[in-house]
C-alpha cells in the first residue's frame, strides 16, 4: 500500500527527526537549559511538558475525518505550540513525538513512525522559529506578550507549513498524480490552513493562562476543542445521511424505467471523473456529483405512454419529451446548492452546434457543467442494455463520442473523459437481465445518441 | 431542530415590521430599551475615572466582531456565539494588568458597551439586506445584563484580587454564566414557543437540548478570555479570536448540511407532483399540517423533524405505481392499496438507512387509529389525518368545505384519532390562504 519511494521518504524523515532532536539535546545546553531549569512561575516543567503531551494525544485521537481519511481535522497543534512558547524546541518537538503513541487504533506502524517524526520535526522548527526571533521560553505575562506575539505567528506559520509541507510529501510520493483527486490532501486546504493557524493560537492562550493555573488551562481549553468536534461529527454524519437520502430518492425515481436504473448514479460517476480531470474546485466538483445524479429527475413528467412509444414521435410528443430538463429544474430549483447545477440540470441536451434543447444554445454559451453530464450521460446511455439493443462497448461508445466531439460535445470534455477512464478503468454495470415487468420498460432512450428520436414529418 | 418554516407565522415580506410583533417580543424589546437607556444614563453619570476605556474599547470591538459573524443554527435559529463570549467576558472582567490591575466599571457600562457593540455589529447585517435580528440581540442584552448585575457588585468587593483563589472564581463564574444562559435561553424558548405555537415546557426542552453544547463551548471560552486578560492584559482578545472562529465554522457547516438536506427532501418530495400522481403543493401542505398537528401535541423537534421528513415523502410510494391515481387523492383508492403505497414508500425510505424512523411513519400512514395490534405511531396517525385532510380540502380555504371534511373525519374515530382530529380542527381554524 505504501510505495518504496513513499517508504524512503518516510525512513528519511524519521531519522532526520530522531537525528536532529538527538543533535539539540547533545549539543546546545542553552537550549536544554529551558527545558530542565525552572524558569520564573514555572516551577514543574516536567510535569508541564507530561500535561502538554496528554493534551496532544488527547486532541489528536479526537481528530475527526474532515472529508476523507487522509485528510483529518486536528486542534493538537494547538498542544505543540503551546510547548513552544513554555518550554522550548525540544519540548515542542517531544510533544509531536508523542503521536507514536496515537490513540487512533487502525494506525499502521508506518504512519505511527511518520506521524511522530513529523510532528517532532514541525515542533522543533516552530520552537526554532520562535528563537530565531528573539523570544525566550518561558510563561506569558501582560509585559512580555507584545513582545512575543511576532515570535509566535512566525512560530505558527513555520508549524502549519512544516506540517502540511511534510504530510503532503507523503501524499505526493505514495499516489503519485492521483494526489490531486478529491481524496488527497488539496481538498478544502484553504479552511485546513486557517482552521490550523486558528488552533495554533490556542497554543498562546493555554500558555498565557499557564502561570495562574496550570494544567487546568489544558483542561479548559479542551472543553470548546471537543464542542467543534462534537459539531464536525454531526456535519460528517448529516453529510452521510444527506447522501443516502439523495440515492434513495433519486432510485426511487427511477423504478418507473427498468432499463434506465441507476443511471443517475452512474452519470454522476462519470460527471465527477470529467470534473477531476479538468480540476474543478472541490465544491464544484461536490456540485456537479448532485447535478449528475439529479439530471433526469424532471422525467417523471413526461407521460408513461411517451417514454414507451415505439415509432417516431408526434410533434406534440417530441415536445412534451423536450420539456424534461425544464420539469428537472422546477424539482430541484429550490435546494440551496450552487446554482451551477441547476444550469447544469437545465441545459444537460444542448448540443455544440446549437441544435439541442431546450433553449438551443450554442458553444460555449452552453454551462460548462451541462457540457460534462451531457458527455457523462450519453456514455452511460450507449454503454448500457436498452430494450432495442444491447450494450455497447465502451471502446465504441468513446469512438461515438469522439466523432460527437465539436457537434455534439464540448471536446475538451470529451478528451478529458477519455483521458480519465485511461486513468480510472470505468466499471460497467451488471447486464440487465429480462425485466419481469414488461410495462416498466422504456422504448426509446432519449440520451441515447446511436439512436436519436424521430419526429414524424407534418 | 427544525421544522421552523412550517408553522411559523413570519409575516409576508411586505408586511410592515411593526405588524410581526407580538406581546412577547414588545415586551423583550421594551425591557431591552429600558436597560439601555438606564445603562446610558449611568455611563454618563459614571465616574470618568472608572470607565476602564481601553478595555470598553476592545470588549466592545469584540461583540461587534462576534455579532457581524453570527451563527445561523437549525430550525431558523440564530445565535452570536462570540458576541455572548465577548459580553459575557466583559460582565465578568476580574482584573487587568493595566492599571492596577484593577477593573471598576459597573452593570450599566457593560449594558451600555454590550447595546453599542452589538449594534455596531448589527449594521453590516442590515446594510447587507438582512434581518437585523433585533430579538436575537435584545435576548443577548437581556442575559448579559443580568450576569452584569449580579457580578459587577462582586467584583466591586474584591473578588477580582490576587487572594482569592482562582479554583473560586472560576466556579463562581461559571455558575453565574450558567444562570446567564439559563435567561438566554429561557427568553429564547418563550419566543420560540409563541412563534411556532408550541407549548412552552417543550420549547424550552428543546432548546436546552439544541444548545447545551454551544453554551459549553461559549461558558469554557469566558473563562478563557477571563482569564487570559487577567494574566497578559486585552492583546489576549485578539489571540482567542482565531480559536473561536475556528470552533464557530464547525457549527456553520453542521447548520449549513441540516438545511441542504431538508431543503432537498423538501424539493424532492415534489417528484411525486410534477409526475402527476399528486396535486400541486400536496405533500408540502399535508407537512405543513402534520407538523403544527405534531407541535399542537407537544412532539419535541427530532420527532417533529421525522414527522416532517415522513409527511413531505409519503406519497413516494407512488412512484412505483404504473399509472397515476386519478387527481392523486389516496383517500379515494382501496385500503389495501392504500397499504401497499405506504409499504413501498416506505421500502423506499429504509433504503437510505438512516431514516429508519421515518420509514416507519409513512409505512403505518394508512393504518386506521383503532383496532389493529399495536397501534399505528403517533406520527402516522397525523400524516394520515392531514392527508386526508388536504386530499378533501386541497389549498381551498373555504371554511364550510373544512369543516365538512373534519365533521367526516370526527364521525370515524376508528380510522382517524380524535385526539389528533381535534388539534387538526385547531390549526386548519388558524390557516391562512397558503402561499404556495
Amino acid at each position: 500500500m505504501v510505495s518504496r519511494a513513499a517508504r524512503l521518504y518516510i525512513g528519511l524523515v524519521v531519522s532526520t527527526a530522531a537525528v536532529l532532536v538527538a543533535a539539540v539535546v547533545a549539543c546546545d545546553r542553552e537550549m536544554q537549559a529551558h527545558f530542565w531549569t525552572p524558569s520564573p512561575g514555572l516551577q514543574h516543567p516536567l510535569a508541564a511538558l507530561i500535561t502538554l503531551q496528554a493534551l496532544f494525544l488527547v486532541c489528536d485521537s479526537g481528530a475527526t475525518p474532515m472529508t476523507s481519511r487522509q485528510t483529518r481535522w486536528s486542534p493538537s497543534s494547538s498542544a505543540t505550540l503551546a510547548a513552544v512558547v513554555l518550554l522550548g524546541p525540544v519540548a515542542a518537538a517531544l510533544v509531536g513525538a508523542t503521536a507514536l503513541l496515537s490513540l487512533q487504533r487502525h494506525l499502521r506502524l508506518a504512519e505511527r513512525l511518520f506521524n511522530g517524526a513529523m510532528y517532532a520535526l514541525s515542533g522543533l522548527a516552530a520552537g526554532g522559529a520562535y528563537l530565531a526571533c528573539h523570544a525566550v521560553p518561558g510563561l506569558p505575562n501582560s509585559y512580555n506578550l507584545r513582545t512575543i506575539l511576532l515570535p509566535f505567528a512566525a512560530a505558527a506559520t513555520v508549524h502549519v507549513i512544516a506540517n502540511h509541507g511534510l504530510v503532503w510529501g507523503v501524499h505526493r510520493l505514495n499516489r503519485g498524480r492521483a494526489m490531486w483527486r478529491r481524496d488527497g490532501l488539496e481538498s478544502n486546504l484553504t479552511l485546513l490552513l486557517a482552521s490550523d493557524l486558528g488552533y495554533a493560537c490556542l497554543g498562546l492562550v493555554i500558555a498565557s493562562l499557564w502561570e495562574i493555573m496550570g494544567w487546568f488551562a489544558a483542561a479548559l481549553v479542551l472543553v470548546p476543542l471537543f464542542v467543534a468536534r462534537w459539531a464536525m461529527g454531526q456535519f460528517a454524519e448529516q453529510q452521510r445521511a444527506y447522501a443516502a437520502t439523495m440515492n434513495a430518492l433519486c432510485q426511487a425515481v427511477e423504478t418507473k424505467d427498468y432499463y434506465t436504473r441507476g443511471h443517475g448514479d452512474r452519470v454522476s460517476r462519470g460527471a465527477v471523473m470529467i470534473a477531476r480531470q479538468i480540476r474543478m474546485s472541490t465544491e464544484r466538483t461536490e456540485a456537479i456529483r448532485f447535478a449528475g445524479m439529479l439530471h433526469d429527475v424532471g422525467k417523471l413528467g413526461v407521460p408513461t405512454q411517451v417514454l414507451q412509444k415505439t415509432g417516431a414521435l408526434t410533434e406534440d410528443e417530441f415536445a412534451a419529451i423536450q420539456l424534461h430538463p425544464m420539469r428537472g429544474l422546477e424539482i430541484v430549483r429550490e435546494i440551496g446548492f450552487l446554482f451551477e447545477a441547476l444550469n447544469g440540470i437545465m441545459h444537460h441536451h444542448e448540443r455544440m452546434d446549437g441544435r439541442g434543447y431546450p433553449m438551443g444554445l450554442a458553444g460555449h454559451e452552453i454551462p460548462e457543467f451541462a457540457r460534462v453530464i451531457a458527455v457523462a450521460d450519453a456514455f452511460d446511455s450507449m454503454t448500457t442494455t436498452r430494450s432495442y439493443r444491447e450494450a455497447k462497448s465502451i471502446e465504441f461508445a468513446l469512438g461515438e463520442l469522439r466523432n460527437g466531439a465539436g457537434t455534439q460535445f464540448d471536446p475538451v470534455v470529451v478528451e478529458a473523459f477519455i483521458a480519465a477512464i485511461e486513468k480510472d478503468p470505468w466499471k460497467l454495470p451488471e447486464p440487465a437481465a429480462k425485466p419481469a415487468d414488461p410495462t416498466t420498460v422504456t422504448v426509446k432512450d432519449h440520451d441515447d445518441p446511436t439512436a436519436p428520436l424521430r419526429v414524424v414529418e407534418p | 431542530m427544525t421544522g421552523g418554516t412550517i408553522a411559523r407565522r413570519t409575516p409576508p415580506a411586505r408586511m410592515a415590521y411593526w405588524q410581526a410583533l407580538d406581546s412577547g417580543r414588545i415586551l423583550l424589546m421594551a425591557a431591552a430599551a429600558m436597560l439601555v437607556i438606564a445603562a446610558f444614563a449611568g455611563v454618563v453619570a459614571l465616574h470618568p475615572a472608572r470607565v476602564n476605556f481601553l478595555a470598553a474599547l476592545a470588549f466592545g470591538g469584540f461583540i461587534a466582531f462576534g455579532e457581524l459573524f453570527r451563527l445561523a443554527l437549525p430550525g431558523g435559529r440564530e445565535a452570536a456565539p462570540i458576541a455572548m463570549v465577548g459580553a459575557m467576558a466583559y460582565a465578568m472582567l476580574l482584573a487587568l494588568p493595566e492599571q492596577d490591575g484593577r477593573v471598576t466599571y459597573d452593570a450599566l457600562m457593560v449594558v451600555a458597551v454590550a447595546a453599542i457593540g452589538m449594534t455596531v455589529g448589527a449594521l453590516p447585517h442590515i446594510a447587507a439586506g438582512r434581518s437585523a435580528g433585533l430579538t436575537g440581540m435584545c435576548t443577548r442584552l437581556v442575559a448579559v445584563s443580568c450576569v452584569a448585575f449580579i457580578f459587577r457588585p462582586i467584583v466591586s468587593a474584591g473578588f477580582g484580587n490576587k487572594s482569592v483563589y482562582w479554583v473560586l472564581q472560576v466556579s463562581v463564574i461559571a455558575l453565574v454564566f450558567l444562570v446567564g444562559w439559563l435567561v438566554d435561553t429561557l427568553v429564547g424558548a418563550l419566543i420560540r414557543a409563541d412563534d411556532v405555537g408550541a407549548r412552552f415546557s417543550v420549547a424550552m426542552r428543546d432548546e436546552i437540548r439544541l444548545q447545551w453544547p454551544l453554551g459549553l463551548a461559549v461558558g469554557a471560552s469566558v473563562i478563557i478570555t477571563i482569564f487570559g486578560a487577567k494574566q497578559t492584559g486585552l492583546i489576549e482578545l485578539a489571540v482567542f479570536i482565531g480559536p473561536l472562529l475556528v470552533t464557530q465554522l464547525a457549527f456553520r457547516r453542521y447548520a449549513g448540511i441540516r438545511a441542504t438536506y431538508l431543503q432537498t427532501v423538501r424539493s424532492l418530495a415534489r417528484v411525486t407532483e410534477v409526475a402527476g400522481y399528486v396535486e400541486t403543493g400536496h405533500s408540502r401542505r399535508v407537512s405543513r399540517l402534520a407538523v403544527a398537528v405534531g407541535r399542537g401535541l407537544g412532539l419535541a423537534e427530532p420527532e417533529l423533524l421525522a414527522l416532517e421528513y415522513a409527511a413531505l415523502m409519503h406519497d413516494i410510494g407512488q412512484l412505483s405505481l404504473r399509472d397515476p391515481i386519478p387527481g392523486g387523492a389516496t383517500l379515494l383508492v382501496s385500503a389495501a392499496d392504500q397499504e401497499r403505497i405506504a409499504e413501498l414508500g416506505a421500502e423506499v425510505i429504509r433504503t437510505a438507512r438512516v431514516l429508519d424512523d421515518v420509514a416507519e411513519l409513512v409505512r403505518y400512514q394508512s393504518r386506521p387509529a383503532r383496532g389493529h395490534e399495536p397501534a399505528p405511531p403517533l406520527g402516522s396517525m397525523i400524516i394520515k389525518a392531514a392527508n386526508a385532510f388536504d386530499d378533501m380540502v386541497g389549498s381551498s380555504t373555504d371554511r364550510n368545505r373544512s369543516a365538512a371534511a373534519l365533521e367526516r373525519m370526527r364521525l370515524d374515530p376508528v380510522e382517524y384519532d380524535a385526539g389528533v382530529v381535534a388539534v387538526l380542527a385547531e390549526v386548519a381554524a388558524r390557516r391562512v390562504p397558503s402561499r404556495l
